[in-house]
């Protein structure tokens, strides 16, 4: 598969939230203002775009089936592919540990403006599920992986973007009482994805 | 049983319900409620999860420092989620689990729920509370995705764990409910009614 066609279809066709439901814990309670939405829709970006293709390297080099070959005939029937959530969650909350460090040191504003929310990036589901599917669809090489964690940081920071749009709107609208806060977000969130769809058409 | 205890059982499945109520663990799991009993596997493998990881960091809770808890709650509650994985994995081809399973056990890790109850209740309780605490979280949030499949099942398909349910009467099979967005729409449904009936809940 292409990179370009990866690329897009990462974005739509394969949207994180709207096709899989991943991060929705996130997605929920940071989109009631544009401004920290979009500051943790690029942490996203940035520690997908890190923990994936490291993610890719130990499972084509340490975990896969076979995968230690390289370090002599015996360990060529080697299957360590039980590890892999302990191994990649281990990664993971390691990178957002460093993340955070380096953001605190070099962008003390974007810090405090993120509080929490950079050191609960460890435990959203879109970074360890991005590792799992890729883990899964098979990847043939780096950059493969590397597109794939840039298209869909993208596809989430859009969709959290855009919710948190409209949520900045629908505070003026007039919502049934026990449908307000949570309920009508679910069904905005449901519309959204409807429109989505419309992206599963497109062969790549 | 003491009025505590049965408190700490009860509330979680209706009136402090994870899901509709706290707004937890809704990432990756509303994918496998297209059918039933993919949504019994999960719903099983979650209760699961929360006990026992539940009962070994409040086993633990006095001996970890609580700067390296994060680390700690990972490690244990990926152990539990290796252990699920590989009893599910022994059973795929007697029972025909989906494969595509193994992506959304594997989240359960990041699933918000399982830390969410470490973080509130289990690091601050006696074991036998807490593992309870964490059985009726994991039952809440099994409810709910029981309800959904049943729903997306019937009507997305027409049948109950693959059995034959309205098909039989002529039912065109509504493509739309099989689609992801749908699972968001019910559920924004159901929280619609919970709302409406306890109306505490409702948000101002």
């Amino acid at each position: 598969m292409d990179y370009l066609s990866l690329f897009v279809k990462s974005i739509f066709v394969d949207n994180m939230i709207f096709a899989y439901f991943l991060g929705m814990c996130s997605f929920l309670a940071v989109s009631k203002n544009v401004k920290t939405a979009s500051g943790l829709g690029v942490a996203v970006i940035c520690v997908l775009l890190v923990t994936l293709p490291i993610n890719y390297l130990l499972n084509r080099y340490v975990l896969q089936p076979g995968a230690l070959s390289w370090l002599g005939e015996s360990f060529a029937d080697v299957d360590l592919s039980f590890l892999s959530f302990i191994i990649f969650i281990a990664v993971i909350a390691a990178i957002v540990q460093i993340v955070e460090m380096v953001v605190e040191k070099f962008a003390p504003s974007l810090y405090s403006s993120l509080g929490i929310f950079l050191p609960l990036i460890a435990v959203n589901c879109a970074i360890l599920g991005g590792s799992l599917f890729m883990q899964q669809r098979d990847f043939a090489n780096l950059g493969e992986s590397a597109v794939y964690a840039l298209g869909s940081g993208l596809g989430w920071f859009l969709a959290i973007v855009s919710l948190a749009a409209i949520r900045e709107k629908m505070s003026y609208s007039n919502v049934p009482a026990a449908m307000k806060g949570l309920g009508i977000t679910f069904i905005t969130v449901g519309l959204m994805g409807m429109a989505f769809m419309m992206f599963m058409g497109i062969s790549l | 049983m003491d009025s505590k205890l049965k408190e700490t059982l009860l509330n979680p499945i209706f009136k402090g319900n994870p899901i509709t109520v706290l707004v937890l663990g809704i990432c990756s799991s509303l994918a496998v409620t297209v059918t039933l009993k993919g949504a019994l596997v999960m719903a099983l493998s979650v209760i699961v999860v929360t006990g026992l990881s539940s009962l070994v960091l409040s086993l633990l809770r006095n001996s970890i420092p609580s700067r390296v808890r994060i680390i700690v709650q990972l490690v244990v509650v990926s152990m539990m989620v290796i252990l699920v994985d590989q009893v599910l994995k022994s059973f795929e081809a007697t029972y025909a689990i989906d494969k595509q399973l193994s992506v959304y056990i594997g989240l359960i890790i990041t699933n918000c729920i399982v830390m969410g109850r470490i973080e509130a209740f289990a690091l601050g309780n006696k074991p036998f509370p807490s593992l309870l605490d964490g059985l009726a979280n994991g039952a809440g949030y099994g409810l709910i995705l029981i309800i959904v499949a049943f729903f997306r099942e019937l009507l997305g398909s027409g049948t109950l764990f693959g059995i034959d349910i309205l098909n039989r009467f002529g039912y065109v099979t509504n493509n739309l409910v099989i689609l992801p967005p749908f699972a968001l729409i019910l559920l924004g449904c159901i929280i619609w009614i919970q709302r409406s009936i306890q109306k505490d809940l409702q948000e101002k």
